[in-house]
């Protein structure tokens, strides 16, 4: 295992490397220049020109590339072309909101979803199967933005229960943090609760009409033991490898959720910097992003062998 | 007996417990409550340095943290701010300033005349007002540690203007060592000498920046008008907070979450206004005038008659309904440098005024268009921008014009207007953009009436000297009548020539709760000081 874990680690320096240089071509040849909207209203082509040099911008390609990589291979993502803070900085500010919001939300969803989706299945037919699925579809189907103001309007305008937005660092206690993560996890839920609950619900029908739990069946077990042992167990490796992709969604792709609550997180300060062009912040968040979808994937493969002993590698 | 004593232990304990609880809360409210005003702003505020971009966001910053040596009051007259007094000589060429006593920088130590040089010659450096003063500079120094004079080569009008300026770039002071940073680079710190203090430990940028109350500020006497007299912080803390979801910043506001909302948008404000607690009100008297910015370098607008088609085009009724919407916030504006201004007039407008399709159509014959596709930048990151360049395709269609809008966000907007080259080869016929008309004052602040060709001249880079003649010599005059006349003539000029067109003018209000108070209006806005919180 050990042995697959160094294979696969080293296997992602290809990866980043491909992605850097991916990013920084897609960046650099798509239109826009920071320099004319730093340079302003009244700058002249000399002014946009002289920004451009001072940035480095008007170096070729390969030569901003290489100083690129040059930082990285020290570790320093550069700084930032706007406010002139390290990009490392920029990131670790936003990354407590992002990893908290992810967190709260994949247990939320795991805690409902699994057990929702095991019930569908082992009543498969019936009207509880009917209304999880209704349930699951009505969940697919609400764009986040109209379940999150709904939500802000019942149980924070109306109610007064929960604050509208923002977010509230574990450090400054621990209830002030949850409160405030309620609201946007249970918005962000909705999507993954259904994703989920179809996903354990289809891996766990399939399941059921494997002949061991037949025999199962027939050696008298509990639908309990049934369900939870030989069933859901074996149904864990798909369950497994979605609720893996919902938290690398999680982790860049809810600038929605996040621009809705006012939650600080990766996915807006992606945005905020594509929209002015701050080439090293959206290079430094991308690469963040891709190491963590291939250490998630990661993960995933060694659960695999944690659920299924048949799988190796 | 057990069981009474355990009951009496615990009413002790609940007692002790009450007790030391009624004597915190008491031994708290004695002390002084910090009162903290937040404010969603405009925008998030990216960079520190106003000097180097003019992004009103980070001039925002400015005011807050920084002062300046003249400020713009509300009859839109220069009065002193950090200077105490000032002479000029009987030439008109030698200014004397002193500076006030009591000025000091945020980290302790005093406001020298040097300081204010180095801060005057950055300034220069960079912003197009300061740049023409520059130019009329023979000489710039410090006398003493108090006093500077500024020698001119000739007589020039627009001293005192120009060091109020009230809009990008603004000459704030900073000290010299922070002063004598390339204009090109950014500043590494903020330390000012204005009535707030910028905490840098707890910006974040996309998130929240944090202000504190400079207790060692000496405001002047007079009282508060446009960024001019007293600037008397009456909050302790400030945190503008960025919010970039509107409604989310509109049910912030309603929930008493934040107590300033600097630029809701028009379509949320009947929601605001019929809600308990919340204030809606316009702080800036002059408003914003919408442009259309031709390129005079390409067919068919190098044709003075395809350009003068557009004004004959143009309803700008039409286009601020379909923009705005509530006539409550817009108004239709035939002055080159703004209504409700001093140098406000409505010579040369009657093309612009008096909406003639077919006039329009026989203009663009005239000018021999002869149907290739003119390009129009639609920036639809902008609500208002792109609603205009929705109106002027559709006019411009029903006057048999081809058009090709080309979609992009407003940052790739700022870097293709730049580009000189033909429509068909990435450049422009048409974009459209706002200026606030605090930048729009005069024949100098107001770029877009430049004739100074690719060199000089804003983008679309018409080329006429005539226009650069009027110009100059309003800069030159020294009294308000000659003045007026010039800007007239530049303003009839301008028309001849449709440097752009203006599309009307329109105001956003501020929205705020009832428990703040002292808001001062003013064109460029919204200024933190003399506000209360109650």
């Amino acid at each position: 295992m050990l042995a697959f874990i160094a294979r696969r680690l080293f296997a992602t320096v290809p990866v980043m490397a491909v992605v850097a240089l991916f990013v920084f071509l897609l960046l650099h040849l798509s239109p826009g220049d920071p320099a004319t909207v730093i340079a302003g209203d009244y700058a002249s082509p000399a002014d946009i020109a002289r920004i451009r040099a001072q940035l480095g911008l008007d170096q070729p390609l390969y030569i901003q590339f290489t100083t690129w990589v040059g930082q990285l291979l020290h570790g320093d993502l550069g700084v930032s072309i706007f406010s002139n803070l390290p990009v490392t900085q920029l990131i670790q500010q936003r990354i407590e909101p992002t990893l908290a919001l992810a967190l709260f939300t994949l247990t939320l969803s795991i805690l409902v979803a699994v057990p929702l989706g095991v019930l569908a299945a082992w009543k498969a037919g019936s009207w509880i199967d009917r209304l999880v699925m209704a349930f699951s579809v009505l969940g697919f189907s609400t764009p986040v933005f109209v379940l999150g103001y709904g939500l802000i309007y019942i149980f924070s305008l109306k109610l007064g229960l929960f604050p509208v937005q923002g977010f509230t660092s574990i450090s400054d206690g621990l209830w002030p943090f949850i409160h405030r993560l309620i609201l946007p996890s249970l918005t962000l839920s909705a999507i993954f609760i259904a994703l989920f609950a179809r996903i354990t619900r289809a891996s766990v029908l399939d399941i059921l009409e494997e002949d061991y739990i037949r025999t199962a069946r027939a050696k008298g077990l509990t639908n309990r033991t049934v369900l939870m042992r030989h069933a859901l167990r074996n149904a864990a490796v798909p369950i497994v490898t979605v609720i893996g992709i919902g938290f690398a969604l999680l982790i860049g792709g809810v600038v929605v959720t996040e621009s809705v609550f006012n939650i600080p997180g990766l996915g807006r300060l992606t945005v905020d910097a594509v929209l002015r062009r701050d080439y090293p912040v959206i290079q430094g968040i991308i690469l963040v992003f891709s190491a963590t979808y291939v250490l998630v994937n990661l993960i995933i493969d060694i659960l695999y062998v944690v659920l299924d002993p048949r799988i190796r590698y | 007996m057990a069981i009474a004593n355990k009951i009496l232990l615990l009413r002790n304990a609940v007692r002790a417990l009450a007790l030391f609880t009624f004597f915190f809360i008491n031994a708290a409210g004695l002390g002084h409550a910090e009162t903290t005003l937040k404010m969603v702003a405009h925008a998030d505020l990216k960079n520190i340095d106003p000097i180097w971009t003019t992004a009103y966001i980070t001039r925002n910053h400015g005011y807050m943290v920084y002062d300046t040596l003249f400020s713009l009051d509300e009859n839109l007259e220069p009065q002193p701010q950090m200077v105490g007094d000032y002479s000029v000589s009987d030439d008109g060429l030698t200014y004397r300033f002193t500076l006030r006593d009591g000025l000091g920088w945020h980290d302790g130590t005093p406001v020298t005349a040097e300081d204010c040089v180095a801060s005057l010659r950055r300034w220069g450096a960079r912003d197009g007002m300061g740049q023409k003063l520059m130019d009329m500079t023979a000489s710039l120094e410090a006398l003493d540690i108090k006093t500077l004079v500024l020698t001119l080569k000739a007589p020039y009008g627009l001293v005192l203007e120009s060091l109020g300026k009230i809009s990008s770039n603004v000459p704030f002071m900073m000290p010299e060592r922070l002063a004598m940073t390339d204009p090109f680079e950014q500043i590494p710190e903020t330390i000012g000498s204005g009535p707030f203090k910028f905490i840098k430990d707890e910006w974040i940028p996309g998130v929240k920046v944090v202000y504190v109350k400079n207790e060692d500020y000496v405001p002047r006497k007079e009282p508060p008008s446009y960024a001019a007299g007293g600037k008397i912080a009456k909050v302790d803390r400030v945190e503008w907070l960025y919010i970039p979801d509107a409604a989310t910043a509109m049910n912030a506001l309603i929930a008493d979450e934040i107590d300033l909302f600097e630029a809701p948008p028009i379509d949320l404000l009947p929601i605001m206004v019929g809600t308990p607690g919340v204030i809606v009100e316009e702080l800036n008297p002059l408003g914003v005038q919408g442009w259309l910015r031709l390129n005079h370098l390409y067919p068919p607008f190098d044709r003075p008659e395809a350009r003068e088609a557009m004004l004959w085009l143009t309803d700008q009724e039409h286009y601020l309904q379909a923009v705005i919407g509530n006539p409550n916030y817009y108004r239709t504006c035939p002055a080159f440098f703004g209504c409700g201004t001093p140098l406000e007039s409505d010579v040369g407008a009657t093309p612009l005024m008096n909406q003639d399709l077919d006039r329009a159509r026989a203009l663009f014959d005239a000018a021999g268009y002869d149907g290739t596709p003119i390009v129009i930048l639609q920036s639809t990151d902008i609500q208002i921008l792109n609603g205009a360049a929705l109106v002027t395709a559709q006019l411009l269609r029903e006057v048999g014009i081809n058009v090709e809008l080309q979609a992009m966000d407003w940052s790739t907007l700022t870097s293709r207007r730049a580009v000189t080259d033909p429509p068909e080869e990435g450049g422009w016929n048409i974009f459209l953009t706002w200026w606030n008309s605090a930048d729009i004052l005069n024949p100098i602040t107001n770029i877009g009436v430049s004739g100074g060709c690719r060199e000089k001249a804003w983008f679309g880079w018409p080329c006429d000297s005539e226009i650069e003649r009027l110009r100059d010599a309003y800069a030159r005059a020294t009294d308000p009548e000659t003045q007026q006349k010039l800007a007239e003539q530049v303003q009839m000029r301008a028309y001849e020539l449709v440097t752009y067109v203006n599309f009307g003018e329109f105001r956003t209000p501020v929205a705020y709760r009832d428990t703040l108070d002292g808001l001062i209006k003013s064109p460029v806005y919204p200024f933190l000081w003399n506000i209360e919180k109650r």
